[in-house]
């Protein structure tokens, strides 16, 4: 499926900031599943510092502004070519072991109610991990404003509401807690007509599923990632895999406005 | 138990000792005092201090001094200066290998977990290479003699080892009030200490530096109990002391503000730990750090000492194979050797840990500094069963090891001179070549019976003499 993106964010200061730097992770993943045509981020008035590849294979690149600055703009555009490889992350270098993602951060740290629901029964551990997607999509439904930035695994699965990045939290905290290697996945997701799909700029989870590798469950659509997902990066929580982290000196008040299209493109 | 003395054996002094013992001879009482008395204003108007934390009282109260020096042969040192260089070149190629290829876990030589699992492997740092290869730039090495021959390593410190400031004062000190002893004895000079931590520094600047690289060190800030000792080096090896907020990103580079506008950072010098050096990177509340920093550096656009990732190999359960790295990575035999270990995580050791509390050193994983300890023989009941407790609820939290007979040397206390027990830190540069001044930090127990040295729990310093062949 070929796939057009347009995401803007938008940042915009009550008094003018200086020393603004980014790190972006918005950049698609390279791996068999797809294949970027063209892609272009820019940032208004930033000048471009390092780009590298990290460990886990995500394109790195930072940028700075001098400002002073009351608005800053930020814009991904670009075509992907995607295939359908029912979730399974094929031909990604990475190099972090998948050891490395068995430890627990604040938001992704099990309780006991998070442990209880990560007991789907035992089998071959793909059949294993299908049953904790699910275990997670029936515990917390999808509501948006429900949640905020910082909630918990554990706090979304006490209200039995959340959105995509609760239910990806909850599904690391399980599996982790279960010895399976999971980490948070950003990126885009291709809405149909009918809007199916519940979120553009979208979040899911991989596990480290032994025979297969990293393999990616989208609990809040109740799949496996196909051709309309497009992945972006990753890491140990949403914070860790977040697409933009920015700064900026000065004590303005900021506020932020994201707007992301994902189109099937004319071939 | 009895105690190796490194002064008197046997009735007899030992060489190294030999010309000490009519100095503390023609010194009464009274000299005695007056000198003490005359030391302590000289680190007072200095101004050497170090904060100890969780004591209340003065946070910038006075290391306690001890004039009495301790002294090593030529020989004796030749031997510990192979022992530590190993050991540091062991402990830098397996920070190389962890985030780059892994193959002593692969190997099935350390367990996979211990690593990987552990909280101070950085994921953003896999696949870095830093230049020369070289993840920690000071390794300070805690070691303790037992015996004439015997040297064990009770722990390593990869990250931000201090205390080298008292050990330039200290001689420093000791020249000052005492110029014939410099005389009588051939005491191995310390003073180049930095010139080559300055010279290592540079020798790790990042290929996109040409010409001389600007080093600077970077200090959380004069609340910081080693403050001084960051101030004393940037002064010795003139390069600047900043903070965060006096550094900033901007394009591919770390840059400082100066007075005479920007000016491009090569290498820091970083006495702040990896979760404060970079809000966008790891901790995101940190006021400490410059935002961006670790994308520079990731990008080879600065170098940072130590590397960030550096404190896998420190780990107080990663020690137990440090040995086993000196053979993998260097197909060498151990020159120094560790303090047998029992892991708590393993439920063998831990039942025996149990079981023989009493007789064992307790201490937790990640602390440091003397907290979180037991030394069981120097302990009451009621602690020993406190830490029982402790350890049934998180066993893979701590090690034990065996109360070791550490050494002693004569110390002045207030009846006299009486033997105190000792350790020794070493501070071991790895660059382009790894360097080591002929000396090292004595820390001393001044309660009688004590064995723990740390100046956080009132130990206090010595000066430490290697004499020249």
């Amino acid at each position: 499926m070929l796939l057009q993106v347009n995401h803007v964010t938008r940042y915009v200061y009550d008094r003018p900031v200086r020393g603004v730097v980014q790190s972006h992770r918005l950049t698609p993943s390279v791996f068999a599943g797809q294949k970027v045509i063209d892609w272009q981020v820019t940032v208004s008035d930033g000048q471009k510092g390092g780009s590298f590849r990290d460990g886990a294979g995500d394109r790195i690149e930072s940028w700075s502004i001098r400002g002073p600055v009351s608005e800053i703009l930020v814009t991904v555009t670009g075509r992907v070519e995607t295939t359908d490889l029912v979730g399974v992350l094929k031909g990604h270098k990475e190099t972090t072991p998948p050891q490395s993602y068995l430890r627990s951060t604040a938001p992704t740290e099990a309780d006991v109610a998070l442990t209880e629901l990560a007991q789907v029964g035992e089998g071959e551990p793909l059949a294993v991990a299908h049953r904790m997607a699910e275990a997670v999509a029936g515990a917390i439904a999808y509501a948006p404003g429900t949640t905020h930035a910082h909630t918990t695994a554990a706090e979304a699965l006490a209200q039995g509401q959340g959105v995509c990045q609760d239910h990806a939290h909850a599904l690391i905290a399980m599996a982790r807690a279960r010895g399976i290697p999971a980490r948070y996945v950003s990126g885009y997701l291709f809405a149909d007509a009918e809007g199916q799909a519940h979120e553009a700029a979208h979040a899911w989870a991989e596990l480290h599923v032994q025979g297969y590798g990293w393999v990616g469950f989208d609990p809040a659509n109740r799949c496996c990632p196909d051709d309309r997902y497009i992945r972006l990066g990753s890491g140990l929580d949403a914070q860790n895999a977040a697409p933009i982290r920015g700064i900026s000196r000065g004590i303005a008040e900021e506020a932020m406005d994201v707007t992301v299209a994902v189109l099937a493109a004319q071939q | 138990m009895t105690y190796f003395n490194e002064m008197f054996q046997d009735g007899k002094t030992r060489p190294p000792y030999a010309r000490l013992a009519n100095w503390t001879e023609s010194m009464p009482a009274p000299l005695r005092q007056m000198k003490q008395a005359e030391a302590e204003a000289l680190f007072r108007r200095i101004g050497i201090t170090f904060a100890v934390y969780g004591e209340g009282g003065d946070p910038d109260r006075l290391i306690p001094f001890d004039m009495f020096p301790r002294v090593f042969t030529g020989q004796e040192w030749s031997k510990l200066e192979r022992g530590i260089k190993q050991r540091a070149r062991a402990l830098n190629a397996f920070l190389l290998d962890v985030y780059g290829r892994g193959e002593i876990v692969r190997a099935g030589r350390i367990p996979a977990r211990l690593v990987y699992q552990n909280e101070a492997y950085e994921q953003a740092v896999v696949g870095i290479v830093p230049p020369k290869g070289v993840y920690s730039h000071i390794v300070g090495i805690d070691i303790v003699r037992t015996g004439p021959e015997d040297f064990f390593v009770l722990e390593d410190n990869c990250r931000t080892p201090s205390g080298v400031s008292y050990m330039l004062e200290n001689r420093e000190i000791m020249m000052r009030m005492f110029p014939d002893l410099f005389r009588e004895n051939r005491i191995q000079p310390v003073d180049s200490y930095p010139a080559r931590l300055r010279r290592t520094l540079a020798s790790v600047a990042p290929a996109k530096c040409k010409g001389e690289p600007t080093v600077v060190i970077l200090t959380p800030g004069h609340f910081n109990s080693a403050y001084y000792e960051h101030s004393f080096l940037a002064d010795l090896m003139g390069i600047e002391l900043v903070e965060g907020q006096d550094l900033f990103v901007e394009g591919e580079f770390v840059w400082m503000r100066t007075t005479e506008g920007p000016r491009r950072v090569d290498v820091i010098y970083r006495r702040m730990d990896d979760a404060y050096i970079d809000p966008l990177c790891f901790r995101p509340d940190s006021m400490l750090g410059i935002p961006g920093l670790m994308d520079v550096y990731r990008s080879g656009g600065v170098s940072i000492c130590s590397a960030p990732g550096a404190g896998v190999a420190d780990d107080k359960a990663v020690y137990t194979f440090v040995p086993e790295m000196v053979r993998f990575y260097l197909g060498e035999e151990p020159i120094l050797q560790n303090v047998p270990t029992w892991q708590c995580g393993k439920a063998d050791d831990c039942q025996y840990v149990l079981e023989n509390l009493g007789d064992l050193v307790v201490k937790e994983v990640h602390g440091s500094g003397g907290y979180g300890m037991l030394v069981g023989p120097k302990s009451t009941q009621a602690q020993i069963e406190l830490f029982r407790d402790k350890i049934k609820a998180d066993p893979s939290n701590y090690i034990a090891q065996p109360t070791l007979a550490l050494s002693t040397t004569p110390t002045f206390v207030e009846e006299g001179i009486a033997p105190r027990h000792v350790d020794l830190r070493p501070y071991c540069l790895c660059g382009e070549s790894i360097d080591l001044v002929p000396g090292g930090l004595t820390r001393v127990a001044l309660t009688d019976g004590s064995l723990v040295v740390n100046s956080s729990q009132g130990g206090g310093v010595k000066d430490t003499w290697v004499l020249a062949e």
